[in-house]
């Protein structure tokens, strides 16, 4: 394959795009949104750009580790697989709202889906 | 291959080499993440060249408009003199013109400065004493009409600086005064588009440069300013606003007292508040929220969820320096 999944879906400009969608359902979905309830918003936007640049398999420098301290103190909040689940399910109507095309959702969803068990520390 | 001049360094990119990439070759020290344009750690600025369009992408369209651009995503299309942010801003001397009482906790200072130009509207400098004990404030006017700068400094308890402006700063001195800094101003791009302004206190100040900026461009979509303090004593220029509404049918503005009853004319409760309960969503407007940190944290949150685009929301929160912490 030529160009990576994150070049593919349109690079920076749609992590941008994506963030804004993104961020808002999760902020509005109150099975979740304790989870990302924090004070500091421009701090959080830079984690979901963080985890959209993940999804589209662009650079970033996570590990498993990394992926599992990062979210440590939210699987002690009590976050479990049905909020993963959540997550998944914006992160699939988002694209669906930018027009991404359904084989290059099926990709950032599968990327992302890798990450579940670290993510849940299980 | 072209140079790229930093300070008193001159660097050569080569070719295929971004920005970041010469820098980091010849160990200058530049705060980089993702090298993607994704994390936009390594915002630079040009000083004189227009940067590449690709290296812009992404920003907020003040910082492009400044000649910000991300080092990673830069392949230069010709030499640039660049500044790093971390850099220390200059200084040139204004002299105080006005300073007088706007309340009876806040000054009005007007600085005579040269180059006026290149400041805007809703930026903020920093003002120096002698000594070197430095603060920001934000520009309430727009500099290159008058040649001045506006600010409006409010007494903080133990605020040396404040209290020095308040007391000892005499008409006819001179005053050094910082480069523009911030990205908190108007764009006269989209005049169509509805701008909320929400300050409390001296947020007024940024909030009246961004207003008359973007009157004095025709702004033609609804303006609607909001401006808040505990009591009715800590706000000013009221009668202005109000004089200014009449003669701008798409400009309202609405003081809003939070502690005890609002007088006839004023509305009771938390500037933020009433902004967003009268407003029924911000889907395409363009908000700047100006003054206490916890006010401007707390309303970028509920105009994002009100459908203002994260890119249209501009922030100006007021940090006060931790010596005036008033447990002292």
């Amino acid at each position: 394959m030529s160009n990576s999944l994150y070049e593919r879906i349109g690079g920076e400009a749609a992590v941008n795009a994506a963030v804004d969608l993104f961020y808002r359902k999760v902020l509005s979905d109150y099975r979740i949104n304790r989870f990302f309830d924090s004070t500091d918003m421009d701090a959080q936007i830079a984690k979901q750009k963080a985890f959209f640049t993940y999804a589209f398999g662009g650079p970033n420098n996570y590990t498993g580790k990394d992926m599992r301290s990062a979210h440590a103190h939210l699987v002690k909040m009590g976050m479990n697989g049905s909020h993963f689940d959540a997550v998944m399910e914006h992160l699939g109507a988002t694209l669906h709202e930018l027009n991404v095309p359904e084989d290059l959702i099926a990709e950032a969803a599968a990327i992302a889906l890798g990450a579940r068990s670290d993510v849940l520390g299980l | 291959m072209f140079d790229l001049k930093i300070k008193n360094n001159r660097v050569t990119c080569r070719p295929g080499e971004t920005v970041l990439d010469a820098l980091l070759r010849e160990n200058i020290n530049i705060p980089y993440g993702c090298k993607a344009g994704a994390c936009q750690s390594c915002v630079v600025q040009s000083l004189d060249a227009k940067p590449p369009a690709k290296a812009q992408g992404g920003l907020k369209d003040t910082l492009k408009s400044s000649g910000h651009f991300l080092a990673c995503q830069c392949h230069p299309e010709q030499p640039m003199t660049l500044k790093l942010s971390k850099e220390a801003a200059s200084f040139v001397d204004g002299r105080v013109a006005v300073n007088e009482p706007l309340n009876r906790n806040t000054q009005l200072l007007i600085i005579d400065i040269n180059d006026a130009d290149r400041y805007r509207a809703g930026q903020f400098v920093n003002l120096q004493r002698s000594d070197g004990l430095t603060r920001s404030y934000s520009i309430a006017n727009i500099p290159h009409a008058s040649g001045t700068l506006e600010f409006h400094i409010r007494r903080l308890p133990g605020g040396r600086f404040s209290t020095w402006v308040h007391e000892e700063l005499k008409v006819g001195d001179s005053i050094p005064v910082s480069e523009p800094q911030g990205h908190c101003f108007y764009l006269p791009d989209r005049k169509e588009q509805g701008l909320l302004l929400i300050g409390t206190g001296t947020g007024l100040a940024p909030l009246a440069g961004i207003l008359a900026d973007a009157l004095s461009h025709g702004h033609s979509g609804p303006i609607r300013l909001f401006h808040g303090s505990r009591e009715h004593e800590d706000l000013y220029r009221v009668n202005e606003m109000r004089e200014l509404a009449e003669h701008h049918p798409n400009f309202s503005y609405t003081p809003c007292i939070s502690s005890g009853d609002a007088p006839e004319g004023f509305t009771q409760g938390r500037v933020h508040d009433a902004a967003l309960s009268a407003q029924a969503d911000l889907v395409s407007w363009r908000v700047f929220l100006c003054g206490h940190p916890d006010m401007v944290k707390s309303a970028q949150k509920q105009a994002y969820l009100k459908g203002a685009r994260l890119a249209d929301i501009y922030c100006d929160a007021f940090v006060v320096s931790a010596e005036q912490a008033p447990s002292a």
